[in-house]
């Protein structure tokens, strides 16, 4: 058996692709979930009902989607370029501080200034706050060239000890009975819910508004033509006058406020203040989500609710048998796994002999 | 006698492409066999094939009267048959020694026999006459030695089969003439051997047979002896070959003045001017410091002395500052700086201008630029599938090259053409009909009034459509002098005598 490169990437293999690489995932999941000796089809069944089978699982998974649509932007984006950023948990706890900073209820009472005010400047600072994280990354890498990899993930620890030693210290509600959680924002900048009686939030609205904004970008704008062409070959890009390292910077800040974002809406739709555990790994899921979409910012729409139907329905399904939750994340990670694979086999084959 | 290696109805698709279509080949003993084929014609197929690195569909392979399984290297080295590739396959960091020895001991020996080695590769340099210090650093050599390690590396391995693929490529002249003297070591030896190459004039003089690929078929084999160069080009090629014809032309003003530019450690004190309606040519074996020059010259790089000035001014390194100045850049490796493959073909050819003439707030103007890349396309006569969609990587390098060109030479909206013209290695690697193509294009646009600057390490096409001639050799370049006052001699003296290296060589 040996791997051969196509004469010409497969077009129909690479829209097969995600679909064929969830299909091999549930394959590979049902191994995992027989192992823990419990019904297949039912097991299935639950986490189907769990994430899309009815109007409230549906709220949850929208809900629970959002968050993962800014972090899945926020990877697309930067890895259109090649840059790529792991960093987008940190930058998205960032994001919430920041946002609690601006909006928050510091003794008791916020700062004064009008909502319409006061709401953009809280997006802002947690937009800044996560671009200011990966400044440094894009330099090192742009100057030295320094792994991005290595330091946006390392990063995430420093921001998340960082967060730990704000909830602990300053930023701590001292209405939270000792808990580490920090102040509430303010409920005016609260986002309306979309759905009575539900947890979705307009936040959502944003998420998709985004996606097509940056679809737009990507596809119709000289911006979007320099990232495309300095990801695809960033030596060719140069040579045609494409400010290859401003363009790799610029990158590296949308992404960063991308996730930043991320934290803000998750505040400001859902926690209300920020705790350690409000991301549940929302900022790692998005590279899954971004590479499952094949870093196109529509695709991340329907990949984020994939991702976030498998989680939301794997709660509820191990409420009904006795598989763990922790199934929801085999299956995303296998997800990546075999969307990988699948991707390759539209450029390479294999041959038997 | 049997033949050593004979090949029978050798086949192999890629999709729809047949690369070696029912290809039926023998090779004797002590023989030299051309592989002679443009481009994309099948013999890097069909060498590939015969050491194990593609499988065919069908057909099979025999060496020394022995079937050679398909598909395994081992098989092809464990039957004799060597291979030495156009770029090398050296350890730089590592010792001749060390490069011989890689891969020929088992990994569970704990001592290597390194003086074993070291006695049997003396051994080997001293029958083929091919003397290289064991000890020396691969960093260190020279191409030619390169070359000579690569080789040794084979018959250490005992080839009794050699492949050559395209080795005078990265050769000076007197180079390549060690290596045909090598060669007939070679065979005096009892080697046979199987010499890839597209240039006629070598193949004539080295090889006893020609076996000639077109298009995957094995179109002739003829005795070397009853071929001559035109109608081995018109097997080759399967029609005549148009030569490219100047247009008259005069030198005009000074466009661009090159003076004691210096990049440390590549280029020492370089000067040069060029003038409208002149094409000048730097000569010389690649690796002589000619890429920083023409990287200096495309606003890649800052000079770290010395200036550039293009009608007058000083330009900043920035390829913009040079597009936005009417510099023409065609790239010496086109696939890696030339096109940007996965995007299409329309991308491509706005490229350079996507935020001054195809952008409109912040927007690419698609339309304006769609029309751009099909103006290309038929002016220029890029072969592409899917028109302006089709994705860069897809063409051939011929189309590729004409895409490159086009979106330079075709001048910007008024029409203007450019004012200079930076070309580096413009047909390395292309097929005769497109090399014919693109030198009319050049002589054409100097003919209109470009000053072109050509860098080619190859001499038939410096001597074909230079007015002047200057030799870069290690970092310095000659003065330039019109092309009639070189021979064939002198350049080949320019472009290696002067090199310590090789005066130690020769000493």
């Amino acid at each position: 058996m040996r791997v051969e490169a196509r004469g010409e990437v497969s077009r129909p293999m690479l829209v097969i692709a995600p679909f064929a690489a969830v299909a091999f995932t549930l394959v590979v999941a049902s191994l995992f979930v027989a192992w823990a000796g419990a019904p297949l089809g039912r097991t299935y069944a639950l986490i189907f009902d769990g994430g899309f089978g009815s109007r409230f699982a549906w709220s949850e998974t929208l809900t629970r989607a959002t968050p993962l649509m800014f972090t899945g932007l926020s990877a697309a984006v930067a890895f259109r370029a090649r840059f790529y950023n792991i960093g987008a948990e940190g930058q998205l706890y960032a994001g919430a501080l920041a946002a609690v900073a601006i909006g928050g209820l510091h003794g008791g009472t916020g700062f004064a200034a009008h909502p319409l005010l006061l709401f953009p400047a809280m997006l802002v600072a947690a937009m800044l706050a996560g671009a200011l994280l990966l400044i440094v990354p894009a330099l090192l890498r742009t100057r030295l060239g320094v792994d991005e990899v290595v330091t946006t993930l390392l990063l995430n620890f420093i921001v998340l000890l960082f967060v730990s030693m704000m909830l602990d210290g300053p930023m701590k509600d001292p209405a939270a009975m000792g808990w580490p959680q920090s102040v509430a924002l303010q409920e005016e900048l609260q986002l309306p819910k979309l759905i009575e009686r539900t947890r979705v939030h307009t936040g959502l609205l944003w998420a998709v508004g985004l996606s097509m904004l940056l679809w737009l970008v990507l596809k119709y704008s000289t911006f979007g033509f320099a990232v495309r062409a300095v990801g695809a070959n960033a030596r060719g890009a140069a040579f045609a006058g494409v400010p290859v390292t401003r363009t790799v910077i610029v990158v590296a800040l949308v992404s960063g406020a991308l996730a930043g974002l991320a934290g803000a809406i998750e505040v400001a739709g859902r926690t209300t203040y920020v705790t350690l555990d409000m991301s549940p790994g929302y900022g790692y899921a998005g590279i899954v989500i971004a590479m499952l979409a094949g870093l196109n910012p529509l695709g991340i729409v329907a990949a984020a609710i994939f991702v976030a139907g498998v989680l939301v329905g794997a709660d509820s399904m191990s409420r009904g048998v006795a598989v763990p939750t922790y199934i929801a994340e085999v299956i995303v990670a296998i997800s990546l796994l075999s969307m990988l694979v699948a991707t390759a086999f539209a450029r390479y084959r294999l041959r038997w002999n | 006698m049997s033949p050593v290696l004979r090949l029978t109805g050798i086949s192999k698709r890629f999709g729809p492409l047949v690369a070696n279509d029912g290809i039926s080949l023998e090779l004797n003993r002590g023989e030299v066999l051309a592989l002679l084929g443009e481009n994309g014609a099948g013999k890097s197929t069909l060498v590939s094939i015969l050491f194990g690195h593609y499988v065919p569909d069908t057909g099979t392979i025999e060496a020394f009267g022995q079937p050679l399984p398909p598909g395994d290297p081992a098989a092809a080295l464990a039957a004799g048959i060597g291979m030495v590739h156009q770029h090398f396959t050296l350890a730089d960091n590592l010792s001749v020694l060390d490069n011989v020895m890689l891969g020929t001991e088992p990994l569970w020996r704990m001592s290597s026999r390194r003086a074993e080695a070291r006695a049997r590769l003396i051994a080997t340099g001293a029958r083929f006459g091919l003397g290289v210090n064991p000890d020396a650093r691969i960093g260190r050599l020279s191409v030619g030695e390169r070359q000579r390690v690569e080789i040794l590396k084979a018959l250490y391995r005992e080839a009794r089969v050699l492949i050559l693929d395209e080795p005078t490529s990265v050769l000076t002249p007197r180079e390549a003439e060690s290596l045909f003297a090598t060669l007939r070591q070679l065979v005096r030896e009892g080697l046979s051997l199987i010499f890839i190459s597209h240039k006629l004039d070598e193949v004539l003089r080295v090889s006893d047979r020609v076996a000639v690929l077109r298009a995957g078929k094995l179109v002739a084999t003829l005795p070397a002896a009853t071929a001559d160069r035109a109608s081995l080009a018109e097997l080759m090629v399967g029609r005549e070959v148009p030569r490219p014809t100047p247009k008259p032309h005069a030198p005009g003003g000074l466009v661009c003045e090159i003076s004691d530019l210096t990049v440390h450690g590549e280029i020492t004190a370089v000067s040069l001017t060029l003038r409208a309606g002149e094409i000048t040519a730097v000569a010389g074996v690649s690796g002589n410091g000619q890429q920083a020059l023409a990287e200096v010259l495309c606003g890649l790089r800052a000079p770290d002395a010395g200036r550039v000035a293009v009608a007058g001014r000083v330009l900043a390194a920035d390829p913009r500052a040079w597009i936005a100045a009417g510099v023409a850049r065609i790239p010496e490796d086109r696939q890696a700086a030339g096109v940007i493959g996965d995007l299409p073909l329309w991308e491509n050819a706005m490229a350079e201008h996507y935020r001054t003439r195809f952008a409109r707030r912040g927007l690419v103007r698609r339309r304006a630029a769609r029309r751009f890349a099909r103006q290309v396309i038929e002016r220029f006569d890029v072969r592409a599938g899917g028109g302006v969609d089709t994705p860069a990587r897809s063409l051939s390098g011929g189309n590729m090259q004409k895409l490159v060109l086009g979106r330079v030479l075709i001048g910007d909206a008024s029409g203007t053409p450019p004012l200079l013209i930076v070309a580096s290695q413009p047909t390395w690697g292309l097929d005769i009909g497109a090399v014919a193509f693109i030198h009319q294009q050049l002589l054409d646009a100097c003919a209109h009034g470009a000053a072109v600057l050509l860098v080619s390490d190859d001499l038939d096409e410096i001597f074909l459509l230079a007015d002047r001639i200057a030799v870069m050799h290690a970092g310095r370049l000659t003065a330039a002098r019109p092309a009639a006052e070189w021979s064939l001699s002198a350049i080949g003296l320019a472009m290696a005598s002067a090199s310590p290296l090789e005066a130690s060589r020769a000493g």
